[in-house]
């Protein structure tokens, strides 16, 4: 009895640490549009997607650091990023990045991934691009 | 021609899987030998024809067969022979007959091993594998059918493998897995004859080890040989990313890893039969749900290369039906299975009850953090998803207590321990783990965190733990009870690779050097202890792509130590950039520089890691498998009439309770 009772307490214990950390990771996803209205916390880490704007990437000549905007064809989102960008990374292509906004509407980007076939859009990008679009009339 | 034989094959290889699971389980219950004499020629006969069938796609690869839709899409005339054999498993359609290949062949080596078992159990082992490959050829058949023709739609030349996949370990990562994967269909049916037949005695338990053992040999190189490939040929420097896909390969090998423990109780002392009867339906379904996983195309990563929501439909049915039934069954039949007696706290069976729940627990933390992101999507919430730091905490929550435990266990005897044993052999390694654990950071790179002192104490008690016995007896001391059987030098060997892939970890995790830096040529600078300098770029041309290929050197004081010359890769048929990082590896360190992108002029982002210890990471994996290789080869696991009289002697006989633990 002793036994299956610190067995228990054990699980419980464990339980209870792991949905604290499983809250405490949680990333959610937010459209561009949704930063822009505001939507998205300012003191958490999220992760923004949508298409990287043609003719949008700048970059200090020889820095790591780069500049781009990431549009859901409705509003656009200016990201920062200083690191290696993925191989598949390109203008008017899907990105997903993972930062925090700052209170002036830049996100700062701690890691950035892009798409990894030509056919395939993570869903919940696929989701707000059509968002996006719709709200356009595009 | 040959692609229609091959579909003719698969169709031959499906009927005949259907007679192998109709007649031997429809045999078994009725008692009628005929019927049941059907099982091996059936599997015999599934076998041939899923050869052959798997032979004609090969044949369509080797001859650039670029009418046949699979090879078109996934190869390509300019790639090199070698990749277009590993191209048959380089996509959705080969990969499932690649499955279903294996399948077949497991169920030929039950087959012929099993002749040695009464008949009716046997017979339902053979059967419940044959609905298990009916499903999945049906499947293939109905959904994915890689012998389908393009007619006029035929290209000149085909699409190309992924250049992801074109590299050695990829070529071998997923057939390992696969192997794995679809051999714990083998537990999976015994658990379920065993079900059937109603009981489940000891030497069941030994009939089924060493086909646990097989898959999870093939499980652990496969998972070790996926992160090797995603460490150097992604790019990144990472080695475990906690990827759903890998999450999907690490879960089964959590539950085959308890299901071994727990099977070595239910053999030797007759206890946990319902336990490990769950456990073997538990590690199948969830190498099952992997497959679903990788091939139902619901997850954002890179693995999921196929995406068609019906074949996931299929699959979570076919999911649906054989863990549900092989649940419902357990549900009617676990009370039959009661154990054979009790045990003390401080006893092998115990300890391996504990192994038990904490990997469960492991499993099904993992299984939690890879499953409620999709789940909450699947219903229409927030996108969400759980970071590798969730898996990194609640991963260490379980496996910290486990790796101190197994330390006591393994010299732990069944049903009661004498706490003196314990205590003489496991006085000087606990001091050794703790002293060394608190001071070798500190020696060796100048500071400590709690973490890295914990995982170093840990993994260097695991490993002195597994090396005391076979010192003790070297030198002659506490030489008491039988000589150390193969079962046992698996375990020690398993356990000591275990802790030199936690030392590996915790020194890799914890002191590693990551630096990302734009470079010029003729620049220098300063890093993880070594000195680099960008000596310039040039260009290259591969068998089937062109390529910027950096040199770097890389020197420590005034020696050289080595010229790295990472490439970035554009395959000429997909021109899909792709870099391939180049490593100089040592047993104490790698050193790793993959070029990032060109970032104007001639000046280049650049990723550096110095990754200490490294190495053991592999290595301990290696060792792990070596460890249940070398407990494969225990002439015990064998079914032979003529050890028939040992295992009558063994079964029955309780030790006794000073004696120590005669392992697995």
């Amino acid at each position: 009895m002793l036994f299956v009772g610190v067995v228990l307490c054990g699980v419980a214990v464990s339980a209870a640490f792991a949905l604290r950390a499983f809250n405490e990771n949680l990333l959610y996803f937010f459209s561009p549009t949704q930063v822009v209205a505001g939507e998205a916390p300012t003191e958490r880490v999220f992760r923004l997607g949508g298409v990287v704007v043609e003719g949008s990437v700048v970059r200090e000549p020889g820095s790591l650091t780069v500049e781009f905007l990431v549009t859901d064809y409705a509003n656009t989102v200016p990201v920062r990023y200083t690191g290696v960008l993925p191989d598949l990374f390109r203008e008017g292509q899907v990105a997903v990045a993972r930062g925090r906004v700052d209170s002036s509407g830049v996100f700062t980007a701690e890691e950035v991934l892009a798409k990894h076939d030509e056919n395939y859009r993570p869903p919940a990008v696929a989701e707000a691009l059509e968002k996006g679009r719709a709200a356009s009339g595009q | 021609m040959i692609p229609e034989f091959g579909h003719f094959a698969l169709i031959l290889a499906f009927c005949l899987s259907l007679a192998q699971a109709v007649f031997p389980l429809v045999g078994a219950a009725t008692g009628n030998r005929q019927f049941m004499a059907l099982a091996r020629p059936a599997a015999a006969g599934q076998f041939v024809f899923c050869a052959v069938a798997y032979a004609a796609l090969a044949y369509a690869f080797l001859t650039d067969d670029f009418s046949v839709r699979f090879v078109a899409l996934h190869s390509n005339s300019e790639l090199p022979t070698f990749y277009k054999f590993a191209a048959v498993w380089g996509g959705h359609e080969g990969s499932l007959l690649f499955w279903t290949t294996v399948l077949a062949i497991w169920t030929l080596a039950v087959a012929v091993t099993g002749r040695a078992q009464p008949e009716a159990f046997s017979s339902r082992v053979i059967g419940v594998l044959g609905i298990v490959s009916a499903g999945m050829l049906a499947f293939t058949l109905l959904t994915s059918n890689p012998f389908d023709r393009l007619g006029l739609e035929m290209p000149v030349d085909g699409n190309d493998l992924n250049p992801l996949l074109q590299d050695p370990a990829m070529v071998l990562h997923p057939p390992m897995l696969y192997i794995g994967y679809v051999g714990l269909s083998v537990p999976f049916a015994f658990a379920v004859a065993a079900l059937l037949t109603g009981r489940l005695d000891r030497e069941m338990a030994r009939w089924t080890r060493p086909w646990v053992l097989g898959p999870w040999i093939f499980l652990t190189l496969g998972i070790a040989l996926g992160s090797w490939w995603a460490y150097y040929e992604l790019g990144w420097g990472g080695w475990w990313f906690w990827d759903p896909v890998e999450n999907a390969s690490f879960m089964p090998w959590l539950v085959a890893t308890a299901l071994i423990h727990s099977l070595v109780v239910t053999e030797k002392r007759g206890l946990f039969k319902s336990w490990t009867v769950l456990l073997a339906i538990t590690a199948f379904s969830l190498s099952f749900f992997g497959t679903f996983l990788t091939r139902s195309g619901i997850l954002i990563s890179v693995h999921a290369f196929a995406s068609d929501p019906a074949r996931g439909l299929f699959l979570l049915m076919l999911l649906a039906l054989i863990t549900g039934g092989a649940l419902m069954l357990y549900a009617f039949r676990a009370k039959d299975l009661a154990g054979e007696g009790g045990f003390t706290l401080l006893s092998r069976d115990a300890f391996l009850l504990a192994n038990n729940i904490l990997l469960t627990i492991a499993a099904a933390f993992v299984l939690f953090g890879t499953l409620y992101p999709l789940f909450l999507d699947a219903l229409g919430f927030r996108e969400i998803s759980a970071g590798p730091p969730y898996f990194n905490v609640v991963f260490l929550i379980p496996m910290l207590p486990m790796a101190v435990l197994l330390g006591i266990g393994m010299h732990a005897a069944w049903r009661k321990t004498p706490p003196d044993l314990l205590r003489r052999k496991l006085k000087w390694p606990a001091v050794f783990a703790v002293a060394a654990g608190a001071t070798l950071p500190w020696i060796v790179f100048g500071r400590a965190s709690v973490l890295s002192t914990i995982g170093l104490a840990i993994g260097l008690w695991v490993v002195a733990t597994s090396l005391v016995d076979p010192i003790m007896r070297r030198l002659g001391r506490g030489a008491t009870g039988a000589p150390i059987t193969r079962a046992q030098w698996g375990m020690y060997v398993a356990h000591l690779g275990l802790g030199l892939f936690i030392l590996g970890v915790t020194v890799t995790e914890s002191y590693d050097t990551e630096l990302d830096r734009a470079v010029r040529p003729g620049e220098t600078w300063h890093t993880g202890g070594y000195d680099f300098e960008f000596v310039g770029l040039r260009d290259v041309q591969g068998p089937n792509y062109t390529a910027v290929e950096g040199e770097f050197e890389v020197r420590r004081g005034e020696k050289l130590v080595t010229v790295l010359r990472p490439q970035k890769r554009v395959y000429r048929v997909r021109q899909d950039p792709m870099t391939e990082a180049a490593i100089d590896a040592a047993l104490h360190r790698d050193i790793f520089i993959a070029l990032g992108q060109s970032l104007g002029g001639d000046a280049w982002s650049v990723r550096v890691r110095v990754k200490p210890l490294i190495s053991f990471l592999w290595i301990g994996a290696v060792v792990i498998a070596l460890g249940g290789l070398i407990a494969v080869t225990d002439r015990r696991h064998r079914v032979q009439p003529a050890e028939q009289a040992e295992r009558v002697r063994v079964a029955p006989v309780p030790r006794p309770a000073s004696r120590p633990a005669e392992g697995h």
